[in-house]
């Protein structure tokens, strides 16, 4: 218990007034943090625009456009592969670096979609399940769970995706190559699955059981109500849980580093190997020399990476907020609204 | 007719409960392999020991040294700030105004923000930026601290944990009855003094809850310290602000990718692998339950 002394403030004014003002202005740091990772993200890829010296090297169209100059390393009759491989090529340290970015977009393309495709389905049922279905001790071993299952470092379950499952999925498909986007799709998605799942579970818990009540008491037996009263009500915080969950996949680093294969190709095979925007930049800039055209390449990448998962992050949090305030909104009418044939009968 | 509708509910629902076993069946067969041929291998000499320079042999004492020293500096930068912003957008500020909002929606695009991203802002911000200008201005442009080191790869994890804290503290404050607050007003105390007193006190387990999920996201992540100061390989353990270290995320990622001979190095692999497994599940572990205890008294307010 505090003390007469200590609540009448025998501590300096001025502690506290400090202290107080750290408070006042954490709200500014925490914004600051956001706006300086893209200041500092952006300012070294701003010499990709700017700087000559890095423009003999590299420059914005010649990261976009097909290249003419590589086709000396074709066979004689190449297949439309082989020239996309040529026309598009990411060779950043050969004697003349190139930096199509097309190859990069396929590969995080091509896992995303994997990873998603894997884990929507799996993270909304789930989702519908605890929410719905799941009896009460079930609902409480179940979240945890998940919890856990977040909690695994990335790098553990890159290193599980290439020492098990890898072999696992080569030998049981009899796939070609093995590290390629089903296997790291499929490691991709474990990352995935909590966030979708979490998103989604909030979004059904949020809808009102009133709602239920009503489908019930019309006759509904319970997988209708979930799937025809519950889910719609919760539709944009599910569809939030997608995006979110997109932004998640787009992001991720060490899982897909290690279990990508790294070669960037332009096949959208998702049996090949791939590389991502994330892995290449965690595989390069270790070895490009400050101030290189190919440290701002990497550094541009990261501001790219950066302003599609602020994008996906935004419209997630609207649709979130959206559900909140829809479910809440209608709640909060049924409970405040005072049925007005009901008045006059009680007074009768 | 309504066979048929029994049937067909019957069939999703056990779909969906399908998919909650096999979130559960993942999550088992991971943990029980890293389990079974990670165990065999564990020893005391194994984490109080050295790895030899090729990795494949010793044990991970550095790379756990490293990362309670790592983690340990970023609590200590995150905490107070953490807990400094949670008070500021549930005490201090004026819940509809622009600012909070703007506050909460910085704190959702930073969760969101790629571990990768992070690494590159703590090279630009922390190494190069603020690095290089502590060592211009103090050190007459002698190289430092102006390189990857400790100090600044427990910065960039501070950032990156942020919304951790902040979210896991706030919700603890929300826990703490209205009524207090407004006893020790009645009672005259200024508002510092209430959250001094009243709510923090009544908040430790919430802050505690931050903590430990910001420790645990810090000990396995990665990505934001690839360039930010973990090494390889070092032959003595960090003892200056401005060293490099070794962690187990790190060692983990070296050992599965850059190892010339997998065989002989899979016995060490699955054992850190297991350490570093086991030592985030313990502070997840105690996090759920501290966070369980607190929405319990939550939904009791």
């Amino acid at each position: 218990m505090p003390t007469d002394s200590q609540l009448l403030g025998h501590r300096p004014r001025y502690v506290e007034k400090s202290i107080e003002l750290f408070i006042r202005s954490s709200g500014f740091i925490v914004i600051g943090s956001l706006v300086l990772i893209f200041v500092f993200v952006a300012k070294e890829a701003l010499p990709l625009l700017t700087s000559s010296t890095v423009h003999e090297e590299v420059t914005i169209p010649s990261m976009l456009l097909p290249r003419t100059d590589n086709t000396e390393s074709l066979p004689p009759d190449p297949t439309l592969g082989q020239k996309m491989d040529a026309w598009f090529p990411w060779q950043p340290v050969s004697t003349k670096p190139k930096y199509s970015l097309l190859p990069l977009v396929i590969g995080t393309l091509k896992v995303t979609f994997v990873a998603l495709l894997i884990a929507i389905p799996i993270a909304i049922a789930a989702a519908i399940f605890t929410s719905e279905f799941a009896p009460q001790g079930v609902r409480e071993f179940i979240k945890p769970a998940v919890e856990i299952l977040a909690g695994i470092p990335s790098v553990v379950v890159g290193f599980f995706a290439l020492m098990v499952l890898a072999t696992f999925l080569q030998d049981t498909f009899g796939l070609l190559m093995r590290l390629n986007a089903i296997t790291a799709g499929v490691a991709l998605s474990l990352a995935v699955i909590p966030i979708v799942y979490t998103v989604a579970e909030d979004a059904l818990s949020a809808v009102p059981q009133t709602f239920r009540d009503g489908s019930h008491a019309l006759g509904a037996n319970r997988w209708q109500t979930a799937w025809r009263v519950a889910m719609p009500a919760a539709m944009p915080g599910v569809f939030a849980a997608c995006v979110l969950g997109a932004g998640r996949a787009i992001g991720e680093t060490m899982i897909v580093l290690m279990s990508s294969g790294n070669a960037a190709t332009c096949s959208f095979d998702p049996t090949e190997s791939f590389r991502t925007f994330s892995a290449t930049i965690a595989a390069e800039l270790g070895d490009a020399p400050h101030g290189s055209p190919h440290y701002h390449v990497l550094f541009f990448i990261g501001a790219f990476l950066f302003i599609i998962t602020f994008v996906l992050n935004m419209i997630g949090h609207w649709y979130v907020a959206r559900v909140r305030d829809r479910l809440a909104g209608k709640a909060k009418r049924k409970m405040t609204d005072p049925t007005p044939e009901a008045v006059p009968e009680l007074e009768g | 007719m309504t066979r048929w509708i029994k049937i067909i509910a019957a069939f999703f629902t056990s779909l969906t409960g399908l998919a909650c076993f096999l979130i559960l069946l993942i999550l088992g067969v991971i943990v029980g392999d890293i389990l079974v041929h990670g165990w065999p291998h564990l020893s005391w000499e194994f984490v109080s020991t050295a790895p030899s320079a090729d990795l494949a042999h010793g044990g991970i004492f550095p790379a756990i040294f490293g990362t309670v020293a790592l983690v340990l500096i970023m609590t200590i930068l995150v905490v107070p700030l953490g807990v400094a912003a949670a008070v500021y957008l549930h005490e201090y500020a004026r819940q509809d105004s622009k600012l909070v909002h703007l506050v909460r929606l910085a704190l959702q695009n930073l969760a969101g923000v790629p571990a990768i991203v992070f690494g590159l802002f703590g090279l630009g911000l922390f190494v190069r930026f603020c690095g290089g200008s502590i060592d211009d201005l103090l050190f007459g442009g002698k190289l430092t601290i102006g390189q990857p080191c400790i100090l600044w790869a427990a910065s960039t994890l501070a950032v990156l944990t942020l919304p951790t804290v902040v979210v896991a503290t706030e919700e603890a404050l929300r826990a703490v009855p209205r009524n207090y607050r407004e006893a020790a007003y009645a009672m005259g105390a200024t508002r510092w003094q209430v959250v001094r007193y009243v709510v923090l006190p009544q908040s430790v387990s919430g802050i505690l809850t931050g903590g430990i999920l910001a420790i645990s996201r810090g000990t396995g992540d990665v990505a934001p310290i690839l360039f930010t100061g973990a090494a390889y390989y070092l032959a003595h353990l960090p003892t200056k602000l401005n060293d490099q270290f070794m962690t187990l995320g790190y060692h983990t990622y070296v050992l599965t990718t850059q190892s010339p001979d997998v065989e002989a190095t899979k016995p060490v692999l699955y054992s850190t692998a297991l350490v570093l497994l086991v030592l985030t599940f313990a502070l997840n572990f105690a996090a759920v339950l501290i966070r369980s205890k607190i929405r319990r008294k939550l939904r009791q307010t």
